[in-house]
């Protein structure tokens, strides 16, 4: 059959790999580089925040930053931090050797790099984009603030690179299973990542056209949402919250899967009630698109619009809350280890909780006028996001460590790493709920002293410091692993869990599966340990197995999509060094230059031979 | 390159007589399906231009004529009737349910229609 496979340089392997796992990994890097950037961000700014009329950042300034901050953490790191989990995971837990369409894959990473780098290009031609992650037209529109334009096309590319993916996501789960691997039998996991998938493939679209209406606006003077001719600036805001809603459970929902996973893995218990977390997962998606207009309670509306929204809004607590009661039911006398990944899993339910309780708080329509705009809403969020959708994705890091990177992250430091986040976190958002039941309002870079909110913003500051130190002993762990961590090579199951990727051999051959493993229930690999000989039983004999071929058109085609969004940018520019038109030439040349080459050549892949596999099989173990 | 043969054509088609039937078929079928739409198109215009129908209905039937051929697209272009084609029409299903109350609602709201 074909060619075995030539070796490659280290650097033109991982630009040119189709394969998941290093997609995962490459995710993982991307999005914790934008969560660091994002994450100074905020510490500047708490410590503008830190006394009354402080002068360390200028109102521009601040203004940029919360801005950055807001975009960065949504769409560039707690996004790409979940796919790369989604990524690396998702086809080990099938029983897949890869996702459907791994060039695919390998093309939305890279366009949601650069047109996360497209973004951030902004600091370099007068300063980021200033009117919230929001952007609110008419503020959005002011011509002035070239950073804006950066948001516009920056957050289009990326966009697109998380659409395909997602298509991807879904594509792979109906059709990569394993036999056996019924829908019902999907890790919990896999069925969130699903749902997600659909949400942003229903979500993004809109925000895709929301944006390219923006941009027809700024830079081609349309004239959709200026009231002076006559446009709607509320349209933007529902095209902007229609998807906006929906964007919390493309995070959140992922994050509830990984507690699912975590959870039964150290309470050694099987999840409680899986249909019912399956079918609380699609409720909670669909009530997800019906509930924005939350955001525009203080709008003006009319009552009765207000009232329907607010009560769908308080819906959605009902499928949430049975979840919260089927991760307390599984801990339920279930034996459970607390390690670290357990430690963050666990304190994610009450924390979350926090943050469940005062969203319905906010639903309340008629006292959102109070709550509206003030820090009060700031603390709601960030007890999602970080005390949700973070906190889910350390247990998750610390639990899928050592299949991804062959050694275990430190225990000792981890716990260190645990305690200093929860108490910073806590510290820093806690007392932001009473900042802003005072009227602190958000997005304003300094308050007047003696209002009584002095202490409080030096409280939630000080938090700030507590996570930094947290981040840090994080980083320090992870160099400290990478030398002198408990290695895991040739262990396939490090904490005896239930799943099927810990059936994979670690390190994960390129090709996952030797074997296509028969799927005889619910968390397969348990039910080998109880009812077989804890291997996995292959569905398939030993043979040749099909890989595809790496690519470098996907970093090309992304590359274009660079400069096709910075050459419109360009056009706002007051004097550009060349014609915006040549680079946005240039930029298209590339992207459909790259897109013709890989449409018009063929590409068969390779094929590893039966002799290698055998082989890899003998020195891996494995399946039998 | 050994790989080289992967990109002729096979010589002997892998379907099945009966299959080869049922394609054939399909095909009548969409050649079929194809002219009737475009008899609808031709329907509405001539409709509506030669004034063959009474003013205040005029809308309410090329929607109506609208409608027909969407389905006709979804069925058969889009393989709707087609079995083992499930997921895609729960996709499909799944994207009308969730954009038909959001249109509406957003239409209210803004007050395109105001009732
Ligand atoms: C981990 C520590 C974090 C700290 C200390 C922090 C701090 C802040 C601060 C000070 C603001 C500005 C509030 C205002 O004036 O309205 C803010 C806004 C925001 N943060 Fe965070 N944040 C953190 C993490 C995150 C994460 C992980 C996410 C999302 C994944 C996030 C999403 C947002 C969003 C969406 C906004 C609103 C931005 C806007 O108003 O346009 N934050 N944060
Ligand atoms: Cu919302």
């Amino acid at each position: 059959m074909a060619s075995y496979k030539k070796e490659k340089g280290v650097v033109w392997d991982w630009l040119t790999t189709v394969d998941h796992k290093k997609l995962g990994i490459m995710y993982l890097i991307a999005g914790t580089l934008f969560f660091l950037k994002a994450g100074l961000m905020a510490v500047f700014m708490r410590i503008q925040l830190i006394m009354p009329e402080n002068s360390f950042l200028t109102g521009q300034t601040f203004n940029e930053f919360i801005t950055m901050h807001g975009t960065i953490m949504l769409f560039l790191a707690a996004t790409p931090l979940l796919f790369a989990f989604m990524n690396f995971v998702i086809p080990l837990q099938i029983g897949a050797r890869d996702v459907a369409f791994p060039f695919v894959n390998a093309l939305g990473f890279w366009i949601f790099l650069s047109g996360g780098l497209l973004l951030s290009t902004s600091w370099f031609f007068g300063g980021g984009p200033d009117a919230g992650w929001t952007a609110y037209v008419p503020l959005s529109l002011n011509e002035e603030q070239l950073g804006l334009d950066f948001y516009v096309l920056g957050l289009q590319v990326s966009g697109i690179g998380t659409l395909i993916s997602a298509i991807n996501f879904l594509v792979t789960i109906i059709n990569m299973r394993a036999p056996g691997m019924t829908m019902m039998r999907l890790p919990l996991f896999v069925w969130t990542s699903f749902v997600t998938s659909t949400l942003i493939l229903f979500a993004f679209t809109p925000l895709a056209a929301g944006l390219a209406l923006l941009m027809l606006e700024r830079i081609f003077d349309a004239q959709f949402f200026n009231p002076a001719a006559g446009g709607n600036v509320v349209i933007w805001q529902h095209i902007f919250w229609i998807f906006g809603h929906p964007e919390v459970y493309i995070l959140v929902l992922p994050a509830f899967g990984i507690i699912s996973e975590v959870i039964p893995a150290f309470s050694r218990k099987r999840l409680f009630g899986y249909t019912a977390m399956v079918f609380a997962t699609m409720i909670i998606a669909f009530l997800g698109f019906m509930v924005w207009a939350h955001h525009m309670f203080t709008v003006g509306i009319g009552p009765v619009a207000n009232s329907i929204f607010a009560i769908a809004t308080m819906t959605i607590a009902v499928p949430t809350g049975i979840k919260i009661f089927n991760w307390l039911f599984t801990m339920w006398g279930g034996k459970i280890t607390f390690n670290t990944a357990m430690l963050f899993a666990s304190s994610f339910v009450p924390t979350f909780v926090l943050g469940g309780v005062t969203g319905v708080m906010l639903a309340m329509a008629p006292v959102d006028y109070l709550y509206h705009d003030t820090y009060f809403v700031v603390a709601h969020f960030h007890y999602i996001i970080v005390g949700g959708i973070v906190l889910a994705l350390f247990a998750g890091l610390f639990y899928w460590y050592p299949k991804m990177f062959n050694h275990k992250l430190n225990e000792k430091l981890g716990v260190v790493f645990f305690i200093l986040f929860t108490i910073g976190f806590h510290l820093t958002f806690f007392v932001q709920h009473f900042l802003g039941l005072m009227g602190m309002p958000r997005r304003v870079y300094t308050y007047l002293g003696g209002q009584g909110l002095d202490e409080f913003n030096m409280i939630s500051t000080i938090g700030t410091f507590f996570m930094s130190a947290a981040v840090i002993v994080l980083v320090i762990n992870i160099v400290y692993s990478a030398i002198k961590g408990e290695r895991v090579i040739g262990i396939n199951d490090p904490w005896d869990a239930r799943t099927l990727e810990w059936a994979t051999p670690t390190p994960v051959p390129e090709y996952n599966f030797a074997q296509t493993p028969q799927i005889r229930s619910l968390d397969p690999l348990f039910y080998e340990k109880v009812h077989g000989d804890g291997t996995m039983k292959p569905a398939e004999p030993v043979d040749d197995i099909h890989m595809p071929n790496g690519s470098i058109l996907p970093v090309i085609i992304s590359i274009g999509l660079y400069f096709l969004g910075f050459g419109l940018i360009m056009l706002e520019m007051a004097e550009p060094i060349v014609s915006p038109w040549i680079v946005v030439a240039l930029g298209g040349l590339l992207t459909f230059g790259g897109m013709a080459m890989r449409s018009l050549k063929d590409d068969h892949g390779y094929h590893i031979p039966k002799s290698v596999v055998k082989a890899d099989l003998k020195k891996l173990g494995g399946g039998k | 390159m050994a790989d080289d043969h992967l990109s002729k054509p096979f010589e002997k088609s892998s379907l099945t007589e009966a299959e080869k039937r049922e394609m054939k078929r399909d095909i009548k079928k969409q050649f079929v399906v194809f002219i009737l739409l475009l008899f609808l198109t031709v329907l509405a215009f001539v409709a509506v231009g030669a004034d063959l129908i009474p003013n205040n209905f005029a809308v309410p039937f090329i929607l109506i004529l609208a409608i027909v051929q969407l389905l006709l697209q979804l069925l058969f272009f889009m393989h709707m009737k087609d079995k083992d084609h499930a997921w895609a029409t729960v996709f499909m299903i799944t994207g009308i349910f969730v954009t038909m109350p959001t249109i509406v609602a957003l239409m209210l709201l803004i007050g395109v229609v105001k009732y």
